[in-house]
C-alpha cells in the first residue's frame, strides 16, 4: 500500500535534486532553469499528494496556481537568458562573472 | 460578507491592476516615444492608490471587517501602513528613473508598467492571510523584479543581474513553496487562521520543517544572511533606479509579510521561529558589516548596508511582541526614507560627460567641489550608522527598546556592538569625502527632481524628523494593534 509517508519522500528526493541541481551545476544555465522546475514539480506532487489524503481541494487548487506561475516564471526565465547570451555569447555557469560575489 | 464589500477592501489593488493593464495597451500602441505619459500616469495612479489606503491606515481597520474573500486577503492597518510605504517609495523610483534612461539612451515604455505591476504584487502580499494569496503576490512582485533588473537589454551587467536574481529568486520562491506544501499538508489549510488553531497545542515536525521552509524562503526576499548572496551583485548590475526600488519597496513588503506569517500564523509557537529570527538578524548585522569594508563599489556598499538594516529590523521580529511589530515598522519607515536618499545621491554622481561613476575614490574631495552633495550624503551615511542627532538613531532605538523588554538584552547588546563596527566604513566615506585630496571627477550637471527628492530625504533624517515621532510612532502602534495575533 503506497501511504502519504511514501510521497512525502518522493517530492523531498526530488526537491533535494532541484536544488543540488542548482549548485552543483557548473555546465549551463538551462540546466538551472530545468532544475527550478523540478524543485517546483516536487512541490505540485507534494500538494496534491496532501489534498487528496485530507480530503480537501485546497491543495489542488494551489497546485494549479504553481503551475501557471511556473510558466510565466519559465518565459521570463527564458526571456532574460536570450538578453544574457546576446551580450556575452555564452550561457556557461562559469562565465557568469562580471561581477563579482 | 457579499462580493461588493471584499471588492470594495481590494480598490486600491483593483485600481493598480486595471490601470496596469491599460498602461500595457498604451505602450504597444504608442512605443517608446510615450514613455514619459506612462511615467506621469503611473504616478498618478501610485497616487491615487495611496490616497486610497490612506484612511484605511488613519482609522486603523482592523478586525472581521478589514477581512475580504473568506479570509483570503485583509486591509488591516498593518498591511495599509506597509503599503502607504510601498507606494512612495515605488513613486519616488518613477521619478527618478526618467532622467537617468533617458541619459543612457534605454527609455522603456514598459518601465513604469512593470513598477506597477510589482508595486501589485507587493500590495497583495502584505495584505495576504492565506498561502495561496501570499504565493500569488510574492510572484508577481518578482517576475516583475526579474524583467526590471535586466531592463538595460543592451547591457551586460544589467542582464547578469537580472540572470543571477531570476535564479535565485527561483531557488527562493521554491524553498518558500517547498514549505508553504509541508505547513498545508500538517496543518491541513492554507488559511493563517486556520494554521494557527492547527500549531496552537504545539508543532509537530511536519510542522516545524514547513516553518522552517518557509522562513528561509522569505529570508532570500529580503536578503537577510545567510541567504543575501544574490544582493551585492545584483545591486551593482540593475540600472540604479531599479537598485533603488529594490532596496526600498520589496524590503518593506517581504518584511511585512515575514511578520504576518510569523506572528498571525505561527504566533503561539514564538519560540519555535524566534531563534531563527535571532540568528538571521545577528548574522546579517554582522555581514552587512563586515562585507561592507573594503568595497570600492557604492552600490555594492549600499548592498550591504541594506544587509545591515534587515539585521535590525529582525531584532525587532525577533522579540515576538506587538511592540516588537510597531518598532520593525518605525525602523522600515526610517530605512525607506535614508535608502532612498543614499541612491539619490549616488544617482547625482556623474562626471564631466553626464557617465555615472560608482567607485567611492570618486567621491573624493567631494565636500569642496559639491558641498551641498557631501553634505547630504554625510548626513544620510551618518542616519545609516545611527548616530544621534540623525533620525537613523531613533530606528534603532526603538527596535533594541523592544528587544529589552521582551527579555532578549544580549540579541540588543550584540546588536548595539555590531552597529558600531557597521558605522566604520560609513564613516570612512565621510572621511573620503571631507579629508581626501579632491579629484574632481563629479562635475556632471544635475537634474531638478533629484535633488528636490534628496532634499525631502535630507530634511526627514535630520533632526527635524524627531518631530514625525509621535504620527509615525501612532501608526505604527495602530499598525502592529491590527495584526489577528494568535498568541
Amino acid at each position: 500500500m503506497i501511504g502519504i509517508e511514501h510521497y512525502i519522500v518522493v517530492s523531498s528526493i526530488i526537491f533535494v535534486l532541484g536544488v543540488l541541481g542548482i549548485f552543483l551545476n557548473r555546465k549551463n544555465i538551462i540546466i538551472i532553469l530545468m532544475a527550478i522546475e523540478l524543485i517546483l514539480l516536487s512541490v505540485n506532487l507534494n500538494l496534491v499528494a496532501f489534498s487528496a489524503y485530507l480530503g480537501d481541494l485546497t491543495g489542488q487548487i494551489f497546485a494549479m496556481f504553481v503551475l501557471t506561475v511556473a510558466a510565466a516564471e519559465a518565459a521570463i526565465g527564458l526571456a532574460i537568458l536570450v538578453t544574457y547570451f546576446r551580450n556575452r555569447g555564452t550561457i556557461a555557469v562559469d562565465d557568469v562573472n562580471r561581477m563579482k560575489g | 460578507m457579499d462580493y461588493s464589500t471584499s471588492l470594495a477592501l481590494l480598490a486600491p489593488e483593483i485600481l493598480l491592476a486595471v490601470s496596469g493593464l491599460v498602461l500595457l495597451l498604451v505602450a504597444a500602441w504608442g512605443g517608446d516615444k510615450i514613455a514619459r505619459f506612462n511615467t506621469i500616469a503611473a504616478a498618478v495612479v501610485l497616487g491615487g492608490a495611496f490616497a486610497l489606503v490612506a484612511p484605511s491606515v488613519c482609522a486603523g481597520a482592523s478586525g472581521p471587517d478589514a477581512v475580504a474573500f473568506g479570509g483570503q486577503f485583509r486591509a488591516d492597518a498593518f498591511a495599509g501602513l506597509a503599503k502607504l510605504m510601498i507606494f512612495a517609495a515605488s513613486g519616488a523610483a518613477l521619478v527618478v528613473a526618467p532622467r537617468f534612461f533617458g541619459r543612457v539612451g534605454a527609455t522603456r515604455a514598459e518601465f513604469p508598467i512593470l513598477v506597477l505591476f510589482a508595486v501589485l504584487g507587493m500590495s497583495i502580499m502584505v495584505s495576504a492571510a492565506d498561502l495561496i494569496t501570499l504565493y500569488i503576490g510574492l510572484e508577481l512582485n518578482s517576475l516583475a523584479a526579474y524583467v526590471l533588473a535586466a531592463i538595460r537589454r543592451d547591457d551586460e551587467r544589467s542582464a547578469e543581474a537580472g540572470l543571477k536574481y531570476f535564479v535565485l529568486g527561483g531557488l527562493a520562491s521554491g524553498i518558500l513553496l517547498f514549505g508553504m506544501s509541508l505547513t498545508y499538508g500538517f496543518a491541513g489549510t492554507t488559511n493563517f487562521g486556520g494554521i494557527a488553531v492547527a500549531v496552537a497545542d504545539g508543532l509537530s515536525t511536519g510542522q516545524l520543517f514547513g516553518l522552517t521552509f518557509v522562513l528561509a524562503g522569505l529570508a532570500f526576499k529580503i536578503s537577510a544572511a545567510p541567504f543575501h548572496m544574490w544582493t551585492p551583485d545584483v545591486y551593482e548590475g540593475a540600472p540604479t533606479p531599479v537598485t533603488m526600488f529594490f532596496a526600498s519597496a520589496p524590503k518593506v513588503a517581504a518584511i511585512a509579510l515575514l511578520a504576518r506569517v510569523s506572528l498571525e500564523a505561527f504566533g503561539s509557537q514564538s519560540l519555535a521561529w524566534q531563534q531563527i529570527v535571532i540568528f538571521a538578524a545577528l548574522l546579517s548585522i554582522v555581514i552587512g558589516a563586515l562585507g561592507a569594508i573594503g568595497q570600492q563599489n557604492v552600490k555594492r556598499l549600499l548592498a550591504y548596508s541594506s544587509i545591515n538594516n534587515v539585521g535590525f529590523i529582525l531584532i525587532g521580529l525577533a522579540s515576538g511582541t506587538l511592540a516588537g511589530a510597531s518598532a520593525m515598522m518605525v525602523y522600515l519607515a526610517i530605512y525607506v526614507v535614508m535608502t532612498i536618499g543614499s541612491f539619490v545621491a549616488v544617482l547625482l554622481m556623474r562626471d564631466g560627460n553626464g557617465d555615472q561613476v560608482e567607485s567611492v575614490s570618486d567621491l573624493a574631495g567631494l565636500s569642496t567641489t559639491r558641498p551641498a552633495l557631501a553634505w547630504c550624503l554625510m548626513a544620510l551615511m551618518f542616519s545609516l550608522a545611527g548616530i544621534p542627532p540623525l533620525f537613523g538613531f531613533w530606528g534603532k532605538f526603538v527596535v533594541f527598546q523592544a528587544a529589552v523588554e521582551a527579555d532578549l538584552i544580549a540579541l540588543a547588546a550584540i546588536g548595539i556592538a555590531a552597529s558600531v563596527i557597521g558605522a566604520f566604513y560609513y564613516i570612512k566615506i565621510v572621511k573620503v569625502m571631507f579629508f581626501d585630496e579632491a579629484v574632481d571627477t563629479v562635475t556632471g550637471k544635475s537634474d531638478t527632481p533629484h535633488w528636490a527628492l534628496l532634499a525631502i530625504c535630507a530634511l526627514l533624517i535630520s533632526p527635524l524628523g524627531y518631530l514625525l515621532i509621535g504620527p509615525l510612532g501612532n501608526l505604527a502602534d495602530m499598525a502592529a494593534a491590527s495584526l489577528a495575533v494568535a498568541f
